[in-house]
C-alpha cells in the first residue's frame, strides 16, 4: 500500500515504513537505545530527503522516549536535577545545531555534514563498544572484578552541585557541556543522542548505571521536542504522516525487543549492537569515499 | 506594435486550415493519501474547413509541463579523499515535470527553428542564463539526465497515435513525486517540421483532503503544526506505555 507523504512529497510503501519502525523498535527494545541513529540513515537509504528524515526522526524520538521515561519515573530511576542541568545545555546546543544546519543548507553542504557526523560518531561509538564488550566477555570468563570509580580532573572544577539521586557532588560545567554537545548532535543528526550521552554520563560524570537511561531519556524528550519545533518553524520539514507510521511500528517493536533482549546475555547484545553500528557506519563511509555514479545533484531554489 | 500583432493573430485564427479539438480523460489530478502516480489520457480531433492538404504528412506533438522552479545544481568533487559538493550553478527556471509525446521520430516532427521559437524540446524548456562557471552546459545536462532517470522528464517519440490524419490520442504517465500547480499542456500540429497550429490548455494538480490540510498547516501555521506533531508523539508514547502495562499485568 503506497502512502503519499505530504511534506516529503514522495510516495512510499506504508508496510515498509511500519516494518522499518518495527525493526528499529526491536533493536531499541533489545539494546536500550533510542534507535534514531539507525533510523535516520535507513530513511536516507529509502529515499526520504535528508532534511525531512532528520526533522521527522526528532519527532518520533519524542514519542519513544516519552513512552520509556514513564516506566523509569515509576521506578524512580530518573535524576531530575541532573536531567534539568543536561537539558539547559541541550536547549542551547539544539538552537546552535539548527543554526549550523540552516547555514550549511544554504551552502549545499548539509548532506555532507549529516553523513560525516554519522560516520565519525558511529565509527567511534561502534569501535569503542566492540572493544569494550570483547574485554568484558574475556573478563567475565576469567572472573576478574570490575574497576572502582576514581577521582579525575572533573571533580576539581568550580560551581559544584549535589545530585542526590545519582549520589554525586560535582561541578555543573561537565553536564552542561555534555548537554550542549548532545543538543547540537540532536539538531544536526536527527538523533536523541542517547548513544553519546549514556557513555558520557557513565564514564565522564561517573553516574550510577541504573539512573543513566532514565535521566538521558528525560533530557532527550525535551531536546528533541525543541528541535522538532525549530525544524517545523524554520525549515517546514517535519512530516507528521511519516512520523506516525514509524511510531506505530516502533512502539510494537520495542516491546518485542524487550522480551528478546531478556533472553540474551548483556555482553553478546553489546557486541551485536557494536557490529550493527559499524555496518551502518561503513555503508555511509563508502558513499563518501567511492566515486558516486552521479556527480551532480539538484537543490531547490536560487538566490 | 504588440497590440497590432495580437490583432493580426486574432484575425489569422479563423483562417487557419487545421485546428485542434481536445479532450482529456481528467483535467485535474488529485494527490491524496494513496496517490501513486497518475496516467492521463489525452485525445482529440483535428477540425478542418477544407480538404486535407497534400504534401508533408501531419504530425502531432503533445507537451505537458509542470510548474517551473529555480534550481541550484551542484557538482561533487573529490577533496581530502571524500566527495564534496563544490561548484554550483543556478538554473533560472526548470519545469518540475515535462513530458513530450510525438507521432513520429523527433527529427521528422519539428524543425530546429520551430523548436527554438516554441520552446518544445526538453533542453529548450529549461531557462538558464549563463554563469561564471565554465561549461555550465554540463549542469543543465545533469538536470535533464537526473530528471529523465526519475521519469520527471520524458521524451516519448512515436507514442501519439494518429488515425486518418484526424483523430489522435496518447497517454502521459505522471510519477508520484508531482509538484502542485497548473500544468500547461500544449498541442502542436506540424507539417514538414513547420508548426501549423497550436492549442493550449491546463491540467490542475492539487493535493486534496488530509494531504492538503497538513501541507497548508505546516506552511501557514508552522508553530501550531509543530505543536500538533509533538502532541501526537506524546499521546502515542503514553498510550503505548499504558497499553503494555495493562498487557503485562493482565
Amino acid at each position: 500500500m503506497q502512502v503519499y507523504l505530504p511534506i516529503a512529497e514522495v510516495s512510499v510503501n506504508a508496510f515498509l515504513l511500519l516494518g522499518l519502525g518495527g525493526l528499529v523498535g526491536i533493536l531499541s527494545g533489545m539494546f536500550g537505545v533510542g534507535g534514531g541513529f539507525l533510523m535516520t540513515p535507513l530513511l536516507f537509504f529509502i529515499g526520504i530527503p535528508p532534511a525531512v528524515a532528520v526533522a521527522t526522526e526528532a519527532n518520533q524520538i519524542v514519542a519513544s522516549s516519552f513512552s520509556g521515561v514513564l516506566a523509569h519515573l515509576r521506578r524512580k530511576t530518573v535524576d531530575l536535577r541532573m536531567g534539568t542541568v543536561l537539558l539547559i545545555g541541550g536547549l542551547i546546543g539544539a538552537a546552535l545545531g539548527v543554526m549550523v544546519f540552516n547555514y550549511l543548507k544554504s551552502l549545499g553542504q548539509v548532506d555532507l555534514l549529516v553523513k560525516l557526523c554519522y560516520v565519525v560518531f558511529l565509527g567511534i561509538i561502534g569501535g569503542l563498544m566492540f572493544i569494550e564488550s570483547l574485554n568484558a566477555l574475556r573478563k567475565s570468563k576469567s572472573g576478574a572484578a570490575p574497576k572502582r570509580k576514581k577521582h579525575t580532573w572533573i571533580h576539581k572544577l568550580p560551581l559544584k552541585m549535589r545530585f542526590r539521586t545519582s549520589g554525586l557532588y560535582i561541578s555543573v560545567i561537565p553536564p552542561l557541556l555534555v548537554g550542549v554537545a548532545v543538543g547540537v548532535l540532536a539538531a544536526i543528526m536527527g538523533v536523541g543522542g542517547g548513544f553519546i550521552m549514556v557513555p558520557a554520563m557513565i564514564y565522564l560524570l561517573g553516574m550510577p548505571t541504573k539512573v543513566v537511561i532514565g535521566t538521558s531519556l528525560f533530557q532527550i524528550i525535551f531536546v528533541t521536542a525543541f528541535t522538532t519545533l525549530l525544524h517545523a518553524t524554520t525549515n517546514y520539514t517535519v512530516d507528521v504522516m511519516l512520523a506516525v507510521l514509524l511510531l506505530v511500528g516502533g512502539v510494537i517493536g520495542a516491546q518485542i525487543g524487550a522480551v528478546l533482549g531478556a533472553k540474551l546475555k548483556a555482553e553478546q547484545l553489546r557486541i551485536l549492537l557494536a557490529i550493527m553500528v559499524l555496518a551502518v557506519c561503513g555503508k555511509l563511509a563508502l558513499d563518501l569515499l567511492l566515486q558516486p555514479s552521479e556527480l551532480f545533484s539538484i537543490g531547490s531554489g536560487g538566490h | 506594435m504588440r497590440l497590432l500583432l495580437v490583432l493580426l493573430t486574432l484575425f489569422a485564427l479563423p483562417l487557419r486550415a487545421e485546428e485542434v479539438v481536445l479532450g482529456l480523460s481528467q483535467d485535474s489530478v488529485s494527490i491524496s493519501t494513496n496517490f501513486d502516480g497518475s496516467e492521463i489520457l489525452i485525445y482529440g480531433a483535428i477540425k478542418r474547413e477544407a480538404p486535407i492538404p497534400d504534401g508533408d504528412p501531419l504530425q502531432v506533438i503533445i507537451a505537458v509541463a509542470g510548474p517551473s522552479q529555480a534550481l541550484t545544481v551542484r557538482r561533487k568533487e573529490r577533496k581530502f579523499g571524500i566527495w564534496v559538493n563544490t561548484d554550483a550553478v543556478e538554473v533560472d527556471a526548470a519545469p518540475s515535470f515535462y513530458a513530450i509525446a510525438t507521432s513520429a521520430p523527433w527529427d521528422e516532427v519539428i524543425s530546429d527553428t520551430e523548436d527554438l521559437r516554441h520552446r518544445v524540446s526538453i533542453p529548450r524548456a529549461i531557462r538558464s542564463v549563463g554563469s561564471e562557471i565554465s561549461n555550465s552546459q554540463s549542469f543543465t545536462d545533469a538536470v535533464i539526465r537526473i530528471r529523465t532517470k526519475s521519469e520527471q522528464y520524458q521524451l516519448r517519440e512515436s507514442t501519439v497515435r494518429l488515425r486518418q490524419d484526424t483523430l489522435f490520442d496518447t497517454a502521459i504517465a505522471m510519477p508520484a513525486n508531482l509538484t502542485e500547480g497548473e500544468y500547461p499542456t500544449r498541442i502542436f500540429l506540424t507539417r514538414g517540421g513547420q508548426v501549423v497550429s497550436t492549442f493550449e490548455t491546463e491540467i490542475d494538480v492539487r493535493k486534496v483532503g488530509l494531504e492538503r490540510w497538513l501541507y497548508a498547516l505546516s506552511r501557514q501555521q508552522p508553530l501550531l503544526y509543530g505543536l500538533m506533531s509533538l502532541a501526537i508523539a506524546i499521546a502515542a508514547g503514553w498510550a503505548a506505555s499504558a497499553a503494555f502495562r495493562v498487557l503485562r499485568s493482565g
